[in-house]
């Protein structure tokens, strides 16, 4: 047990902690990701290594070595300084690791730079509404004619397909193979032709989620990652890592300690939340949660930097004990409010700029999203806990 | 940086497993849970190594850290071994070191597994009806409760003052009365006092501290065993039993059963490590980590008890299968050193949130 990070990694954090000193009042306070001040303090964090850091310079990243700890330190500083961390999206978060893993030079070479400068802003088509939990029997299907694939379906769920340049998109191009063998990755623009897109609302009140329909969209034959067929194969290359930042321990100890100084302020007839015994009991419960999945992050970082440790399950279950850990988290902090818990939007007695129910609401949507909570539990007890699948039911009429 | 078991200690792991599995098997804690003797098994893990611990090697001891007893409790626990480990091999060690006082002699008689010591807290912890002791001139009288390990040679008192004394088991003044719990794999007693002699150990408030923090942590580690192995069965006793014409380990209702105890016990692991690698190397957070980490895992196990059983269907709830003793375990672990909501309590007074 060394919970060390060593010397050399101190003097990272002083650099890290004084670049942030020096910076952060150039970093955007908002979520625009069209805005110039983003773009800029994009490119600053990149030239320092503080974002794109692994991604080679030739493709406009910064280049350097994976560092494990190093990454981990630029996240915990800019965390504890509650300062932007940069671009993110589906375009950097997804598409970028799996050009990096899968894609031609070509491709690396068009897509990546302007992707991390945040000038070309993607979106994924993976679900359709009969292809949720089930998501290799999607049936968008791409036809090959002469040089061009020819795409015709809908999805569901495109975040930021309303702003996004380019879509990242699973359809079916081998209508005879086995399901997961007729997929293909395909990438366009989304100007092109015979795109329909509409919002889609969520319980927040946001319209971050799109429907997209898709008639006769002409997509050239070489705009695919990997081979027909393999789409699956690309896909799944990072779903699983997507799963694993869903929720980190770190930012649940950021609510947790908001939600203790809210309890410290905030009184019912006179007495401060926090002396409320049954409330604060509640509080304590969460705290101990959030305590253990903070530990549990630590082992699988030593894993990852330690080959030979064994994990157990301690990757697997973060993003169902972490969305479910959240959502409790932040309904406490409602619960203890009583009925100025349900302040909302412009309501003048917002706590903590109304975040309490919007992240209720938002981390019940990550529960379903990226694999919902009972997907989660069939993959722990069959891959996990090495339990028989479910038999298959016969297809009927 | 690396979080988790050095090879030293996964060694340690398997050593006393494998002599736990071949001496401490559910037969062998029926034995003793009818009526039987753990001097056989505590003199085995003696040999091992394991009670002397945490005793420095100038008083015959190994000198390890909390992580390795942690390591050992989370293997009896595993096996719901009887035995004395908790008093004898961890609180009482801590509480003589801690004290500065000289204490080699019996320190070296613990560590050889020839004494005993057992633990009276509750008075200092939450004191109970028809309990209570009084200290006056080196004479303790009154009555401790629940304290264990039924065949300890003396026992570690501590009052209400949170002062520490110790008092031999063969004191004419001293009766123990066997006193029966839902836990057979571990006896406790009832001690009552009349004009016993008490050596005072200590009177800083921290050596009592220091003494119940590594046993809070210990017992969660010895929950976490034991959590494990009921949610092991529930695996297996799944993947055997058929139902409908297929093994109910393929029911999604079954299998989602499972994963949610494993998903809840995977973080558990990771935080008994924390928690006893914080008691010797992180001071400031060693306090309110023990108490997190003993609550939590008194949670967890509840669940998986409960969880585990109703898995093995009508089965789990027969003394056949003996599932129970794991239940009761986790039950008695629970109980033990304070209750949740207590132990829950004291973390928010140690980060000032109560006073």
């Amino acid at each position: 047990m060394d919970l060390s990070f060593g010397s050399e990694y101190d003097e990272f954090r002083v650099e890290v902690q004084n670049f942030i000193a020096n910076n952060a009042h150039k970093a955007p306070k908002g979520n625009d990701l069209r805005g110039d001040t983003a773009k800029d303090w994009q490119k600053l964090l990149i030239e320092n290594g503080y974002t794109a850091r692994t991604i080679p310079k030739e493709f406009g990243g910064f280049g350097a070595e994976p560092n494990i700890l190093k990454s981990r330190i630029i996240a915990e500083e800019f965390s504890n300084a509650r300062v932007n961390t940069g671009l993110g999206g589906q375009g950097i978060s997804m598409l970028v690791p799996t050009l990096l893993e899968m894609g031609t030079q070509e491709q690396k070479e068009q897509f990546i730079r302007p992707t991390i400068h945040g000038e070309m802003i993607w979106c994924q088509g993976y679900s359709e509404p009969g292809a949720g939990s089930d998501l290799a029997s999607l049936t968008t299907s791409a036809v090959l004619e002469g040089d061009e694939w020819v795409v015709n379906g809908q999805k569901i769920w495109t975040s930021t397909a309303h702003i996004a340049d380019w879509i990242f998109c699973l359809v079916r191009t081998e209508p005879d193979a086995p399901k997961h063998k007729g997929i293909s990755f395909l990438l366009f623009d989304m100007k092109t032709p015979g795109i329909e897109i509409r919002p889609l609302v969520d319980m927040t009140g946001a319209a971050n989620f799109n429907e997209t329909f898709y008639t006769d969209v002409r997509v050239p034959k070489h705009q695919i990652v990997g081979e027909r067929g393999q789409g699956w194969q690309v896909a799944n290359a990072i779903l699983g890592h997507e799963r694993e930042t869903l929720a980190p321990a770190n930012t649940a100890q950021t609510r947790i300690n908001a939600l203790i100084e809210l309890m410290k302020t905030d009184t019912a007839d006179g007495e401060r939340l926090i002396d409320n015994p049954v409330y604060r009991d509640r509080l304590m419960k969460i705290q101990g949660q959030v305590m253990a999945m903070r530990f549990n992050e630590l082992r699988v970082l030593s894993a990852r930097l330690n080959p030979g440790q064994d994990a157990g399950l301690s990757r697997m279950i973060t993003k169902l004990e972490g969305t479910e850990l959240r959502h409790e988290l932040e309904g406490l902090a409602i619960d203890v409010m009583g009925e100025i818990g349900l302040a909302y939007e412009d309501n003048p007695h917002l706590r903590n700029t109304g975040s309490w129910q919007r992240e209720y609401m938002y981390y019940l949507g990550l529960i379903i999203g990226g694999g919902t909570s009972q997907i989660q539990k069939n993959i722990i007890s069959e891959r996990g806990l090495d339990m028989p699948r479910e038999p298959k039911i016969e297809k009927s009429r | 940086m690396q979080f988790g078991l050095s090879e030293e200690q996964i060694l340690l792991q398997d050593n006393v497993k494998r002599f736990l599995n071949d001496n401490a098997s559910l037969d062998h804690v029926r034995k003793y849970a009818e009526g039987g003797n753990d001097a056989d098994i505590w003199a085995g893990l003696s040999e091992l190594g394991v009670a002397a611990l945490l005793i420095p090697e100038e008083h015959g001891g190994i000198g390890m850290t909390p992580l390795d007893a942690a390591i050992v409790a989370e293997c009896l626990g595993n096996n719901v071994a009887p035995g004395p480990f908790l008093g004898s091999a961890v609180m009482a060690p801590t509480a003589l070191i801690a004290s500065g006082g000289d204490h080699g002699e019996m320190l070296a008689q613990l560590a050889a597994g020839t004494h005993r010591v057992g633990i009276a807290f509750g008075e200092a912890i939450k004191r109970r009806n028809d309990a209570g002791i009084q200290v006056s001139n080196g004479v303790m009288n009154g009555t401790s409760l629940f304290a264990f390990d039924a065949l300890a040679d003396s026992y570690l008192v501590a009052d209400q003052n949170k002062h520490l004394y110790l008092v031999s088991a063969g004191d004419t003044g001293l009766t123990r009365t066997l006193l029966t719990t839902v836990d057979k794999t571990r006896q406790t007693v009832e001690l009552n006092y009349k004009d016993v002699t008490a050596t005072c150990i200590s009177t800083d408030v921290s050596v009592f501290e220091a003494t119940l923090d590594i046993g809070r942590v210990i017992l969660a580690a010895d929950t976490l065993g034991a959590s494990q192995d009921m949610l092991d069965q529930a695996v297996d006793y799944a993947k055997q039993r058929e139902q409908f014409n297929r093994p109910i380990a393929s029911f999604q209702a079954v299998k989602h059963m499972c994963a949610e105890m494993a998903a809840s016990l995977e973080p558990c692991r990771s935080m008994v490590w924390f928690a006893a690698h914080a008691l010797a190397d992180l001071p400031n957070e060693a306090r309110a980590t023990a108490c997190h980490t003993k609550a939590h895992l008194s949670e967890v196990g509840k669940a998986i008890a409960k969880t585990s059983t109703e898995v093995h269907g009508g089965m789990g709830f027969t003394d056949l299968v003996g599932l129970h003793y794991w239940f009761k375990r986790i039950g008695a672990n629970r109980q033990w050193l304070g209750a949740p909501e207590h132990v829950r309590h004291e973390a928010a007074i140690l980060q000032g949130l109560v006073a």
